[in-house]
């Protein structure tokens, strides 16, 4: 009866033709397979090594730096004069230096590539997104030698007919040619970010009647508050580690001035300084090369370490 | 097409004018080049629930989102003729889309609350539109008449997206209650749900048609006889027939309509 019902029933009971005999056994160690997957494997070790191998290097040399000069006079002493005597090792100065060209440069950066991200992902139209999206990608490829350049040779003789007490190399324009270099990361990434929070949300919003505003403020950027931050914080981190442009723009004085018109030097500035190679190696003030770049290494970690943090608290999941 | 045989054109422009809340004249609605909706017309009824059939790509869904401009962020979408809301032209010259979303409220295919709690989800829309008045009692009144009250009243702020996909979609109609819209536009609003949570919103719906107008976009010929009081039935961007649902379902006038009803396309 249910054969007659189901015809193919029947058909599908009947054993299936048995396959060309072929054991599914290994046939030998697969050789090319392991060769592969070695050379990959190596591969990404190199960046391990490298990494340890620096840390290690950084570590073991801040660490004989120690045994000459105290932690103390480092970590607080306010004069920075390790190439000539009197000699004192107080790393404030450089700190300092860093500081305010970072804070600078993330003053300029985070707002005005926050306001470009936004306007690229919700205001745009598609044709005017096709011309600035490469043009930021430009801004960002453009090497950090040509921005200290820049700075030397045009922020800061503008800067000088506002501000004619300016010194020629100076803190304030350090900051604007960081802050111009970091800010095609804040707003790419940011943009990124915006652009990931799913259209479903946005029409939501709207069909609330909510304005364009409202719905960017409100709905958009803090379902995409994490990759926004990230941009932030890593904006940050490459202010702190820029080089070229804070040697060139703002000088090699170590100070502590509250004024961006003086020359001050950073961290960076300072490393350069030293590896240009008048300072003979081995001696404290050779060490002092690995002290600071430690202490470089260490700030940006602990910045990647909270921003992962604020990541993690601040996040809004939205699928 | 012919949509109330029994009566005279004057007679039915009459009688629509007092019972309608939406009035369709001639719409069509184009995407860049391509005819989505060609020359349709029909009213939407106060406190009625309309739903529109057809196959897929028919334009239904298109023809919802012109009901409450949301087609205004789509590239290229061009709505001409006339819809009538309270003796405006939706897409009159000086209308703000904005006050036209306040007044017409949408829920969509696919549940889509907002990465907030499930009070502020709520409180929102309303929020940023200049209520004043408690959003303790708002946000208790639109969940209880989502029927959801009950179900998440310990955990108001608790994230929205803890909650099933059949509550997350109640928690989109009661957002949308929130606005007190006078029309709620619902673009397949089961459509990602499993059959319960789907019965439980039919329920619902059926409930709400007291105080609101409903147009409901489905692809569940079932679920439009079920509920709704009007059927307009769509094919290739043409409104084959509109009519009161018991006839499109038992006697419908084109034999498109039948066909499709019954099963054999679509």
């Amino acid at each position: 009866m249910a054969q007659e019902q189901y015809p193919d029933a029947a058909l599908a009971s009947q054993p299936a033709e048995p396959r060309a005999a072929r054991s599914i056994k290994k046939s030998g160690v697969l050789w090319g397979e392991f060769a592969i997957k070695s050379w990959l494997a190596s591969c990404s070790f190199i960046s391990i090594v490298t990494t340890a191998a620096i840390v290690i290097l950084l570590l073991s040399e801040t660490l004989n730096f120690f045994e000459s000069v105290s932690p103390r006079e480092f970590f607080f002493g306010t004069t920075w004069t390790p190439l000539f005597e009197p000699s004192s090792f107080g790393v404030l100065p450089l700190v300092w230096g860093t500081l305010i060209v970072t804070i600078g440069a993330a003053l300029i950066a985070i707002p005005t590539g926050l306001a470009s991200a936004i306007y690229l992902s919700e205001y745009a139209s598609d044709r005017m997104r096709s011309i600035i999206k490469p043009v930021l990608e430009l801004l960002a490829g453009i090497p950090t030698v040509v921005y200290g350049y820049f700075a030397l040779t045009f922020v800061t003789p503008v800067l000088r007919n506002v501000f004619p007490d300016i010194q020629v190399f100076n803190a304030l324009s350090a900051a604007i040619v960081v802050g111009i270099m970091v800010l095609p990361m804040v707003a790419t990434m940011s943009d990124n970010a915006l652009r990931a929070v799913p259209v479903s949300l946005r029409q939501g919003a709207y069909a609330l009647g909510a304005t364009s505003y409202e719905v960017t403020t409100r709905v958009v950027v803090p379902a995409g508050l994490s990759g926004v931050m990230a941009s932030f914080l890593l904006a940050i981190s490459r202010a702190i580690g820029e080089t070229m442009a804070v040697t060139l723009a703002a000088g090699q004085t170590p100070n502590m001035s509250l004024t961006m018109f003086e020359s001050i030097q950073t961290m960076t500035s300072y490393i350069v300084q030293v590896s240009l190679g008048d300072t003979p190696s081995g001696g404290v003030a050779y060490q002092t090369l690995f002290a600071v770049a430690t202490l470089l290494f260490a700030i940006t970690l602990v910045i990647n370490i909270i921003s992962q943090m604020i990541l993690n608290r601040f996040r809004e999941v939205y699928e | 097409m012919s949509q109330f045989p029994d009566s005279t054109l004057a007679e039915q422009n009459l009688q629509m004018s007092k019972k309608s809340v939406l009035e369709l004249r001639n719409v069509n609605i184009f995407y860049s080049d391509n005819q989505a909706v060609n020359d349709v017309s029909f009213n939407i009824r106060r406190n009625k629930i309309t739903a529109i059939i057809g196959p897929s790509g028919c334009g239904k869904s298109t023809l919802l989102r012109s009901l409450n401009r949301m087609n205004d962020f789509v590239d290229g979408a061009r709505v001409e003729g006339e819809l009538i809301f309270g003796n405006e032209n939706l897409y009159g010259k000086e209308v703000d889309a904005v006050e036209v979303r306040r007044r017409i409220g949408m829920v969509f295919q696919k549940p889509n609350p907002f990465p907030k709690s499930i009070y502020n989800n709520i409180s929102w829309g309303p929020l940023i539109n200049g209520f004043n008045g408690s959003t303790d009692e708002l946000v208790e009144r639109s969940l209880k008449q989502a029927a959801l009250w009950e179900e998440v009243k310990d955990r108001l702020h608790e994230s929205a997206l803890n909650l099933s996909g059949g509550q997350q979609q109640r928690l989109c109609i009661a957002r949308a209650l929130a606005m007190e819209p006078e029309v709620l536009l619902m673009d397949e609003p089961c459509s990602a749900l499993d059959p319960i949570s789907t019965a439980r919103i039919e329920d619902l719906l059926f409930e709400l048609k007291s105080s609101y107008t409903i147009v409901i976009v489905t692809h569940n010929m079932q679920q439009a006889a079920r509920i709704s009081d009007y059927t307009a039935f769509m094919e290739m961007g043409d409104l084959i027939e509109f009519n009161v649902t018991k006839k499109i379902f038992t006697r419908p006038a084109m034999k498109r309509t039948e066909e499709y009803v019954t099963g054999r396309f679509g």
